[in-house]
């Protein structure tokens, strides 16, 4: 029966001397989590965007007439529908993440409140969950773009690097606001709705499978005002290598605004639940 | 080590802590006694930093909780009442990412959580899921994740609740182990013998006040009598038979299921009922506890 | 004293038949159901969803499409492929997620079990529910179908009982998988045999699609055997294919509801 305090340095715990060091202390939390679970998502994550992309860029692909012209550049229905759907996947990987297992921590398991009783605060929380959320989706989309590069779809090296990084921001994007929503929910219920009218339609047209000149003049400008569209485009845009600098500029800027003020916005809710 | 003047916390209308002063030396087990509902969760939170507080002043390690909360905090070791610990982890990485949180370095980690393990007896645990422990092994392991940085301060907020009487043994042992370690402890409950056992001083609080203050003997001295007798009659007469034997004892409380008369001797009193012809169905004589302190104080039980 | 000696003689429960006892756990459904309506109309949306996107979005840059021979729109060949798709997730998705949820979670079968329910009596309760809630959403997709102008013949009226067809089967064997399971990290199989056979089953394409070998691998595929059957009908051009797809189904549902009577028997009666 060992005593108290004894045996070995005694390193005084202390206040983290800024947000950046707050942060790395919750890499280890991280790093565990995937070590314990990164099974369970292995298929979802790197198989399903593969299945898709088989099945409607190339099967489908092959009905679809491979006009440049209604495929917004593209050479083939391959070629425009392999961007969209990496950007989409970023999409389902934020939507994934900051859902269920965001609710967890509040509700059922409470892990931010053993967070909170050490030196860390909220925004050392969000910081580290949000930087897990894009390494995560940077390998995941990475990983996708590699699978794609050998099928001749995308135009320049350097575009697609590009193209790679955006997802990033992407992520960030869709992330931030719904672990703003995650955190700011009474019952998982909620959860069913988002998916069903927020995700799915977003995925299916936004410019992912077919270009958004078909939906009509009028719907054409209700789906470019989605995020996804930005980032679909932004990411079809450089894996083509065909880019309109001022419009990829005004992409950047909405997806980062959004993604800033629903960064802020989720640090004070999170802060809100966790000390009151 | 803490200090609390006028200290209130409200939720919206409710008011949960009525303005209570407060003072804590280092090394004492300091207990925080009474009824759910009374404000010793909330005052704890506030001690903890993780509520800020709706009036008053409250000082810990000199500093004040709204200010320097991460100061504070790396300094303290908290067990909540409600576990929170991950069930995707097995027990030894709940330790060890716990550990990182404060800012030590990995080895250093490592080697507490041996050390921890073999503290709270979990050492063959460690690669247990924590779905998989006994309630009892739970509050050990947060027991032992509160102490990874070696806290002046452990804030127990009602350790034992819900375990059954060889757990809470085993954990009042370790929390003794501790004290005599020098760790100044801090812990609520609403059990009187934990109370007793544990605490070198304490308050009783009641609905937000602070309404008894002193060690667990002093109180039942100063608010009690020596014995009390128990007296069982039938349903529903008790309240009746309290006025044929009032003159027996210094002081009569009326329970639905029973009386009790309070007096330095409590065969005496049972002798003299007998004498008066009346026939309870059970009797029992037993030292005060801060039972009776609580419920000379006020009017209620501890535990509804 | 009257509380407790009155009542007794009063009435005296006895078994359920075992329509009765179906038809509670149906209700039993409805009113959990009736707090969540948004929940059970936009779990309509999705095949619609699809229709639009893929059936018209795409479908506006396909050209010269044939099937059984004919030219035909794509958004009338894609549209049944979602009847029989929407059909198999969502009975699925109740089969397996909720089933797990209510069988592990919730001890509800534990509960019902300890009234004088069956175990079968459970397994065809909740398939009828969820075949009610499946039969709703097709009656709507089909209306919608029609308002499109997407249907030109009666034979259609039948996808309503082929779609019920397609989800009972799923949903048998759906839960008979998920007595099988022991955490949630085993759903991801579920999502692994399902979405490959909503992509693949010529859904969104025709078979002919395949080379010759990988072709009749998909065919005895359980969703493809509903896509023909639910696609042969709206198109008003049944075959043998929808025949051999209504034995399958029903061969495949039978299988499915033997072994979950089976393993609830040794899950909660043990």
């Amino acid at each position: 029966m060992t005593d108290y305090a004894d045996s070995g340095p005694a390193t005084p715990p202390t206040a983290p001397a800024g947000l950046v060091s707050g942060a790395l202390r919750m890499g280890d939390y991280w790093l565990t989590v995937l070590a314990r679970t990164w099974k369970g998502g292995v298929i979802t994550t790197f198989v399903t965007p593969f299945f898709y992309v088989l099945a409607l860029g190339v099967l489908l692909g092959g009905f679809v007439e491979a006009d440049p012209a209604t495929l917004e550049g593209a050479d083939s229905y391959l070629a425009f529908v392999a961007p969209g759907m990496v950007a989409a996947h970023a999409m389902t990987i934020a939507f994934s993440e900051m859902t269920y297992p965001v609710y967890g921590m509040v509700k059922w398991q409470r892990i931010y409140f053993s967070m909170i009783a050490s030196p860390l605060t909220a925004s050392h929380i969000v910081l580290a969950q949000l930087g897990f959320l894009m390494l995560r989706t940077l390998f995941a989309c990475g990983v996708f773009l590699l699978v794609l590069a050998p099928f001749g779809v995308f135009g320049t090296w350097w575009g697609l690097l590009m193209a790679w990084l955006v997802q990033g921001l992407v992520v960030l994007a869709f992330g931030t606001p719904v672990l703003l929503f995650s955190l700011s929910i009474k019952g998982e219920e909620s959860f069913a709705l988002i998916f069903r009218l927020g995700m799915i339609p977003l995925t299916l047209f936004s410019g992912t499978f077919f270009p958004v000149a078909n939906l009509g003049p009028v719907l054409e400008k209700v789906a470019m005002a989605s995020p996804l569209w930005q980032g679909v485009n932004l990411t079809r845009m450089l894996a083509l290598g065909e880019i309109d600098w001022a419009l990829a500029a005004v992409h950047v800027g909405y997806l980062g605004l959004l993604a800033g003020v629903c960064w802020w916005l989720a640090v004070r809710k999170l802060d809100e639940r966790l000390v009151s | 080590m803490i200090s609390a003047r006028g200290l209130r916390k409200s939720f919206g209308d409710f008011e949960a802590v009525r303005g209570i002063d407060v003072s804590v030396r280092p090394g004492v087990a300091f207990g925080f006694l009474g009824p759910n509902g009374a404000g010793k969760s909330s005052t704890m939170r506030m001690i903890c930093c993780v509520s800020p507080p709706s009036g008053g002043e409250l000082r810990v390690f000199g500093m004040d909780p709204a200010k320097d909360g991460p100061k504070i905090k790396a300094r303290l070791g908290v067990c909540p009442q409600e576990d929170t610990l991950d069930v995707e982890l097995n027990v030894y990485d709940n330790l060890f990412v716990y550990g990182r949180y404060f800012g030590l370095p990995r080895a250093e980690v490592k080697g507490r959580i041996e050390e921890l393990l073999d503290f709270v007896q979990l050492t063959d645990k460690a690669k247990a899921k924590v779905d998989d422990l006994s309630g009892g092994m739970k509050r050990r392991l947060t027991i032992a994740r509160s102490l990874i940085n070696r806290p002046e301060i452990l804030v127990l907020d009602e350790p034992t609740t819900g375990l059954d009487p060889q757990a809470r043994h085993v954990i009042w042992d370790r929390l003794f182990r501790l004290k005599q370690a020098g760790v100044t402890l801090l812990l609520t409950t609403h059990y009187m013998d934990e109370a007793e056992q544990l605490c070198d001083e304490l308050v009783v609080m009641d609905q937000g006040r602070i309404v008894a203050h002193g060690t667990p003997l002093g109180l039942i001295q100063q608010h009690s009598t020596r014995e009390v007798a128990e007296l069982r009659f039938g349903v529903g007469e008790h309240e009746a038979l309290a006025a044929k034997v009032e003159d027996l004892a210094e002081r009569v409380e009326v329970l639905p299921d029973r009386l009790l008369l309070y007096s330095d001797d409590g065969e005496a009193v049972i002798e003299a009922v007998h004498s008066r012809d009346l026939s309870p169905v059970a009797t029992l004589v037993r030292r005060s506890s801060l039972e009776d302190v609580f419920l000379h104080l006020t009017g209620r039980t501890l535990v509804d | 004293m009257a509380l407790f000696t009155a009542a007794v003689s009063a009435t005296v429960a006895r078994p359920l038949r075992g329509g009765e006892a179906a038809r509670l756990l149906l209700w039993r459904n409805i009113l959990v159901y009736r707090r969540a309506w948004l929940v059970f109309i936009t779990g309509f949306l999705e095949p619609v969803f699809y229709l639009f996107s893929i059936g018209i979005g795409v479908g506006a840059m396909v050209v010269g499409f044939e099937y059984a021979g004919k030219p035909v729109d794509y958004r009338e060949f894609v549209a049944p492929g979602m009847i029989a798709a929407s059909a198999m997730n969502g009975s699925l998705l109740d089969a397996t997620f909720n089933f797990f949820f209510k069988l592990k979670y919730n001890k509800l079968y534990d509960q019902m079990l300890a009234t004088p329910l069956r175990t079968v009596d459970i397994a065809v309760g909740e398939i009828l529910w969820n075949q009610l809630r499946s039969g709703i959403y097709v009656t709507a997709f089909l209306l919608i179908m029609v308002a499109m102008d997407l249907v030109h013949s009666w034979w259609a009226l039948l996808v309503v009982p082929a779609a019920l067809l397609i989800g009972s089967a799923f949903g048998a064997v759906g839960m008979a998988l998920t007595t099988y399971m022991t955490s949630w990290q085993d759903f991801e199989k579920v999502t692994l045999a399902m979405m490959p056979m909503f992509l693949f089953s010529a859904t969104f394409f025709p078979v002919t699609a395949y080379p010759e070998w990988l072709r009749w691998i998909v065919e005895v595929t359980p969703l493809y055997r509903g896509v023909v059957l639910c696609r042969e009908l709206t198109l008003g051009v049944p075959s043998w294919g929808s025949l051999v797809s209504v034995v399958y189904l029903l061969a495949f549902g039978a299988v499915g509801l033997v072994v979950v009577r089976r393993r609830l028997d040794s899950l909660l009666l043990t």
